[in-house]
C-alpha cells in the first residue's frame, strides 16, 4: 500500500522583508506520521512551520504546499485552522480581556461550523473543556482569566496543549514548544502530543534540543541548516546529533553551521 | 484674564431671579461670591498656556446662551430606560436638576438629603465647597453661583452601607437649558458606601449639565464611586469631581462615558492621609462628532500612599479623547507607590486621541510608572486567534469587547456591571481590523 501524505512541502522557498530563510524544502508527512525537524538557531525551523499555519509577513517565492491534495498557499490561516492544520506557538500571544473561556468556544465553534455543526451548547462545551483541561493539569482559575495574561511560560504552553486538545486537528505543527519548559511542564505537554498521536493524526514538531524526543519518539528526524534539509533519519538520528552536536553535520554534509 | 463680557452676562438675570428666591439664605452670600468670581474668569478658554483646557474648546458652550432648566414629569419607566436600576438600591432621582421625591427612595441607614430642601429649610451644609477651588474654574464657579439641588450625603461613623446609592440625574434636553446639580458626600471615619452617579438622557437641542461633586473620605473609610455619562449628541456635560483621602483610607472609581456631544471630567483625588489608597478607572466610547476629556489628577501629598490610574478608550467616527492624567507626588510623600495608563483602541482613521500622562515627583522614594498606548491591534495578536480558525470579524469582536471588559468586568456591583456590559457591547461598532 503506497503511503498516503497529509501534507507535501515542494521546493519551498520563503522570505522575510527580501532575506530568504528556506532555500528549496521538500518534505512529505504521511498520516499517522511524527516527524521532527532539528536544526540550530535560524536555520528556519521555525518559519517552516508558520510558513505552513499562514502566518502573515512572510513571502514564498517558490514552491508550493499541498495539504490533503491542495496548494494551501493562498488561503488564508483561518481556513487552514479549519481544515485541520494547527500551529503551537512558540511564544503564545496574551489577549488582555478577551476570557479563555470564551476564546477557546469561539475556536471550538468556527471549526464545528466549517464541518457543518451548529455551535456546541455551553455546557456540552464546559464538560469538554474540563476533559481537557484536566489532562494538561492546567489551573482551572486561568480558563476564566484572559488569555495568556500572566499566564508563566509553562501554563502558557500547556494553554497551547489545551487547544490541540480541544480543536482535535488532523496536523499539529508545534513550533519549539519545548522550549523554556521544565521538567514537570515538559512532561505534561508531551503526554498531551502523545494522546493527540493516532494512526489519524500527524505531528510536524520543531525543536532545538534533542530533550523533547525522549517523551515523543519521532518516526522521522530532518536536520535543517540554511533553509534546507541537509539529512533526514529515523529516531536515531536525533541522538546522534545531540552527541556529536550540530558541527557534526557541518562536517558529514559539508554544510556551513553558525551554532 | 480676558472674559467675555457675554458670557456672563447670559446668566446675569437667570443669577438675580434665583437669588431673589433665597433673600438671606446661608447660600445667598456663596453663590454671590461665586458669580463675582465667575464675572472675572469667564469661561476657560483653549489659549496657549491653559494646559488644563488645551485639547478642549467651550465656545460652543461659551456662546449659547443656557436659561437655567425647569423641571419636568418624565417618569420613572424613562429614568429606568436609560439608567442602571435595581429595587434593592437606594435610588435618588434628579429631572433637569431638580429633586424628585416622588421617584427616590429614603433611608434611614444614613443622612440623604436634597440640596433644595437644605436651603429652604436654612440648614447649611458644612464643607460644602471646601475641596472646589473656583477661583481655578469658571465651570465650577458657575455651578456654585447657581448652587440650588443636588444631593447631601452623610454616612456616619463606622456605618457599612450594604447596598449602593444611585443617584441618577437626568436631562429631558430642553432646548438651551443647564443645570447645576451639586454631589456632597461625607463618609465617616470607617464607614463604607458605594455611590453612583448618572448623567443621563438628553434630548434633540443643545443643553448643558455641569455637575459639581465633593467626596471627603474619612480615616478608614471607603467610598466606591461609580459615574455613568450617558446623554445625547446634543448635550454638553462638564464633570467636576474633588475628592480628598484621610489616613488609611480607600476611593475607587469607574467613571463610564458613552456619550454626550462634549464631555469633561475633571477628577481630582487629593491624597491627604498616610497610607490611603485610590484606584481611578475609566472606560470611555467616542464615536460619531463626539468629544470626550478625562482630567484626571491624582495629588499624592502624604507619604504611604498607593494611586492607580487606569484608563481607557476606544474611538469611532469623527470623534476625539482627551486624556490629561497628572500624578503628582509631592515632597513629604514618600513610599508613594503609583501606576498609571491610558489605552486607546482606534477604530477610524478620522479619530484622534491626545493622551497626555504626566508624572511630577519631589519625593526621592516612591514607586511610580506611567504609559499611553494608542493605535490599533497588531498583526500577531489576530494571527493567533486566526490560526485557532477564528475569522477576522469574530476575532476584532473579541478583542473590542475583551478591551473594554478589561474594565466592565472590575465593577463590583452585579446589576451595574450587567447594565454596562448590555450599554457598552451593544453600542460597539462592528469592525474588521486590518494589518
Amino acid at each position: 500500500m503506497s503511503k498516503h501524505n497529509l501534507i507535501e512541502i515542494k521546493n519551498l522557498h520563503a522570505s522575510v522583508e527580501d532575506i530568504e530563510i528556506l532555500k528549496g524544502i521538500n518534505l512529505e508527512v504521511g498520516v499517522g506520521e511524527v516527524h521532527a525537524i532539528m536544526g540550530p538557531n535560524g536555520s528556519g525551523k521555525s518559519t517552516l512551520a508558520n510558513v505552513i499555519a499562514g502566518r502573515p509577513g512572510y513571502s514564498v517565492t517558490e514552491g508550493e504546499i499541498i495539504y490533503e491534495g491542495d496548494n494551501i498557499l493562498a488561503k488564508e490561516p483561518e481556513i487552514r485552522a479549519r481544515a485541520g492544520i494547527f500551529l503551537a506557538f512558540q511564544y503564545p500571544v496574551e489577549l488582555p480581556g478577551v476570557r479563555t473561556w470564551q476564546f477557546l468556544k469561539a475556536a471550538v465553534d468556527a471549526i464545528r461550523k466549517e464541518n457543518g455543526d451548529e455551535e456546541m451548547g455551553v455546557r456540552d462545551f464546559d464538560k469538554l473543556l474540563e476533559e481537557k483541561r484536566q489532562l494538561v493539569e492546567m489551573d482551572p482559575d486561568l480558563v476564566k482569566r484572559s488569555v495568556n495574561e500572566g499566564f508563566s511560560g509553562g501554563e502558557k504552553k500547556r494553554n497551547e496543549i489545551l487547544q490541540l486538545a480541544l480543536l482535535d486537528p488532523k496536523l499539529a505543527l508545534l513550533d519549539e514548544t519545548d522550549s523554556g519548559l521544565d521538567i514537570d511542564a515538559l512532561r505534561i505537554v508531551s503526554e498531551g502530543v502523545n494522546n493527540f498521536k493516532g494512526p489519524q493524526k500527524s505531528v510536524l514538531l520543531v525543536t532545538h534540543y534533542q530533550r523533547i524526543l525522549d517523551y515523543i519518539s519521532p518516526d522521522y528526524v530532518h536536520v535543517l541548516v540554511d533553509g534546507k534539509i541537509v539529512k533526514s533519519g529515523g529516531a536515531e538520528l536525533a541522538l546522534e546529533l545531540e552527541q556529536k552536536g550540530y558541527e557534526w553535520i557541518r562536517e558529514s554534509t559539508g554544510t556551513e553551521v553558525q551554532t | 484674564m480676558v472674559t467675555n463680557a457675554s458670557e456672563v452676562d447670559h446668566y446675569a438675570s437667570d443669577f438675580k431671579q434665583l437669588q431673589a428666591l433665597n433673600d438671606n439664605n446661608w447660600v445667598s452670600p456663596i453663590r454671590s461670591h461665586a458669580m463675582e468670581t465667575f464675572a472675572g474668569i469667564g469661561l476657560p478658554t483653549t489659549r496657549k498656556g491653559n494646559e488644563k483646557w488645551k485639547y478642549t474648546n467651550v465656545a460652543p458652550i461659551a456662546r449659547i446662551p443656557f436659561a437655567l432648566s425647569s423641571s419636568s414629569n418624565t417618569s420613572i419607566d424613562v429614568i429606568k430606560s436609560v439608567a442602571p436600576w435595581s429595587d434593592s438600591w437606594t435610588n435618588v432621582v434628579f429631572v433637569n436638576g431638580f429633586y424628585r421625591k416622588d421617584l427616590s427612595d429614603q433611608s434611614d441607614e444614613f443622612e440623604l438629603t436634597n440640596l433644595a430642601e437644605l436651603i429652604e429649610e436654612r440648614i447649611p451644609v458644612e464643607n460644602l465647597g471646601s475641596l472646589t477651588d473656583i477661583s481655578d474654574d469658571g465651570f465650577a464657579a458657575l455651578n456654585t453661583s447657581f448652587l440650588q439641588d443636588g444631593i447631601v450625603l452623610k454616612v456616619g461613623k463606622g456605618k457599612t452601607v450594604e447596598f449602593p446609592i444611585n443617584v441618577v440625574f437626568f436631562s429631558d434636553g430642553s432646548p438651551s437649558t443647564v443645570a447645576h446639580p451639586r454631589i456632597f458626600v461625607k463618609a465617616g471615619r470607617g464607614s463604607s458606601v458605594s455611590v453612583i452617579e448618572n448623567y443621563v438622557g438628553g434630548g434633540g437641542d443643545y443643553s448643558l449639565t455641569n455637575s459639581v461633586s465633593e467626596i471627603l473620605v474619612e480615616e478608614d473609610a471607603v467610598v466606591n464611586h461609580y459615574r455613568f455619562l450617558s446623554e445625547s449628541e446634543h448635550t454638553y456635560d462638564v464633570g467636576y469631581g474633588r475628592v480628598k483621602l484621610s489616613d488609611n483610607s480607600v476611593f475607587n472609581s469607574r467613571s463610564f462615558f458613552k456619550g454626550a456631544n462634549i464631555g469633561r471630567y475633571d477628577l481630582n483625588v487629593l491624597i491627604d492621609g498616610e497610607y490611603a489608597s485610590c484606584d481611578l478607572q475609566g472606560l470611555y466610547f467616542t464615536s460619531g462628532d463626539q468629544h470626550m476629556d478625562n482630567f484626571i489628577n491624582i495629588d499624592h501629598a502624604k507619604p504611604y500612599g498607593t494611586s492607580n490610574l487606569f484608563y481607557k478608550g476606544i474611538l469611532d467616527g469623527k470623534s476625539r479623547a482627551v486624556f490629561g492624567g497628572t500624578v503628582l507626588v509631592r515632597k513629604p510623600a514618600q513610599k508613594t507607590d503609583s501606576v498609571q495608563s491610558d489605552k486607546n483602541l482606534i477604530l477610524s482613521a478620522d479619530a484622534e486621541v491626545d493622551s497626555k500622562p504626566a508624572l511630577f515627583i519631589y519625593a526621592d522614594d516612591v514607586k511610580c510608572a506611567h504609559g499611553a498606548t494608542a493605535g490599533n491591534v497588531d498583526a500577531d495578536t489576530l494571527f493567533y486567534m486566526r490560526s485557532r480558525g477564528i475569522d477576522l470579524e469574530t476575532a476584532s469582536r473579541l478583542l473590542i469587547y475583551g478591551f473594554a471588559g478589561e474594565v466592565i468586568d472590575k465593577v463590583e456591583i452585579p446589576e451595574l456591571r450587567d447594565f454596562l456590559e448590555e450599554a457598552f457591547l451593544t453600542s460597539l461598532p462592528s469592525y474588521k481590523f486590518e494589518f
